[in-house]
């Protein structure tokens, strides 16, 4: 079946470390988008027109611009263009970052506005100040409602960066190819076998996270 | 920019856009007729095939298209499976997109309250009734948000097509960066085409969730 290529050499330790390198690069882009998307879904929140206007065309840019169309684009056009020399993890980072910042910053912007008004007024009413409203009343809330949510948004960074090998970074798919082309004679079927090892790693890497984040939702839902 | 050059470049790219749209909806019409078959499989709770429902959207929703297409595409070959790459394509993105819709239509048959099945039935009602005037119009609304986001969601991913050597607008982008070096007129229109695939689809799709919103709740 193509499994016994596995355990020549290193190769089961190399595929391992091309999808170390993936996760590298979606955990720093999670990590800035989740910042970045704060602070851009409060400003979204508080409803000024010009900050909405182009907050929308942002959100619309990402909504229907395919992910690989802006790695192109950063990684072709901006060094053609600028003249600016991009390494492929940079430009990978860039675009992962910018694709989930405008999701974070919707999911954020939509759970500040799912908390009803009169939680605001009532806080008012009882005397609470601006601050102690927000770190009493509505950050709980948020922060409940926004960590299944971004933790799901994790899982699809995870595996949306199986395309940066298509910008020629060396990560599991491609690290997977070269294992095969080079045991070409030797084992044969070694396509099969890499490639559903491959499947297995993904949804190994995956599928915990999606049940944590759906344990989450549902723990406090109520 | 040089008109010229993009003038050359159109009719390739529109080739390259006809193929990428045609693979692209077959094989979301493929995902939704998947859905709704592992939809209804879980929501009768059939067994056996509930389980194997599970396991099919738990796989391919927790792995990248990428990987399923070389999966399916180099991988299966070495057991003497072989497909050519546009029903690969099209495979892929439906089973994909099936495991998403299973979802969509699957809480949306789900969120209606037990009392709707209850009443029904004590009106009289029979089960296929009960199913098919009560259940069903309203699980219809209730999904079409999930559903129209799913359809984005595919139509973005036909972009992976060309790893599977597919001749798309991805493939042929690289092309013609690769052989003529012209990267911002094929940037460009790599871009225009994927705003006329997705851009009426997108605008369509808002207009259909507000009046979907204003028939479920008059708002």
């Amino acid at each position: 079946m193509g499994f016994e290529v596995l355990f020549k050499g290193k190769n089961a330790i190399r595929l391992i470390a091309g999808l170390g390198i993936a996760m590298r690069i979606s955990i720093i882009s999670v990590a800035i988008s989740i910042f970045l998307g704060i602070i851009l879904g409060m400003l979204m929140s508080m409803k000024k027109p010009i900050i909405n206007a182009i907050a929308r065309v942002y959100l619309e840019i990402v909504r229907i611009m395919p992910q690989l169309v802006l790695l192109f684009i950063v990684f072709f056009g901006i060094s053609k263009m600028t003249g600016l020399n991009l390494s492929a993890e940079a430009s990978s980072i860039i675009v992962f970052s910018f694709w989930g910042t405008a999701e974070m910053a919707d999911l954020v912007r939509g759970c500040l506005l799912s908390i009803p008004a009169i939680q605001y007024e009532s806080s008012k009413a009882l005397g609470m100040s601006r601050l102690q409203t927000y770190v009493y009343v509505i950050i709980p809330q948020i922060v409940r409602r926004l960590i299944p949510l971004s933790i799901n948004l994790i899982t699809r960074m995870i595996k949306t960066t199986s395309l940066v090998m298509m910008i020629g970074i060396v990560e599991v798919l491609k690290v997977g190819q070269q294992i095969i082309e080079a045991n070409r004679k030797a084992s044969p079927k070694a396509a099969f076998g890499i490639f559903a090892v491959i499947f297995l790693l993904y949804f190994l890497a995956c599928w915990p996270i999606s049940c944590l984040s759906r344990y989450l939702e549902k723990k406090w839902e109520s | 920019m040089d008109p010229d050059i993009l003038r050359s470049y159109i009719p390739m790219f529109s080739e390259a856009f006809l193929l990428t749209v045609r693979i692209g909806w077959i094989g979301i019409l493929i995902s939704l007729a998947l859905g709704i078959l592992c939809a209804f499989i879980l929501y009768f709770r059939i067994p056996a095939a509930s389980f194997l429902v599970k396991c099919y959207v738990e796989l391919f929703r927790n792995t990248p298209l990428l990987v399923q297409l070389f999966f399916i595409y180099y991988g299966l070959p070495a057991l003497g499976i072989r497909i050519s790459a546009e029903v690969c394509g099209a495979l892929g993105l439906g089973l994909l997109g099936g495991s998403y819709m299973t979802e969509s239509i699957r809480s949306g048959l789900e969120a209606i309250p037990y009392i709707h099945t209850e009443s029904a039935l004590s009106l009289g009602m029979s089960r296929s009734q009960l199913f098919s005037s009560v259940i069903l119009p309203q699980a219809f609304y209730i999904s079409i948000p999930g559903i129209i986001a799913n359809v984005i969601f595919l139509l973005k991913e036909t972009s992976v097509f060309s790893a599977i050597s597919l001749m798309d607008l991805m493939f042929r982008a690289k092309d013609l960066i690769g052989l003529y070096y012209n990267t911002t007129e094929s940037l460009f229109l790599l871009v225009v085409f994927y705003v006329i695939m997705l851009l009426p689809v997108s605008v369509a799709g808002s207009v259909i969730e507000k009046k979907v919103r204003y028939r479920m709740f008059g708002d």
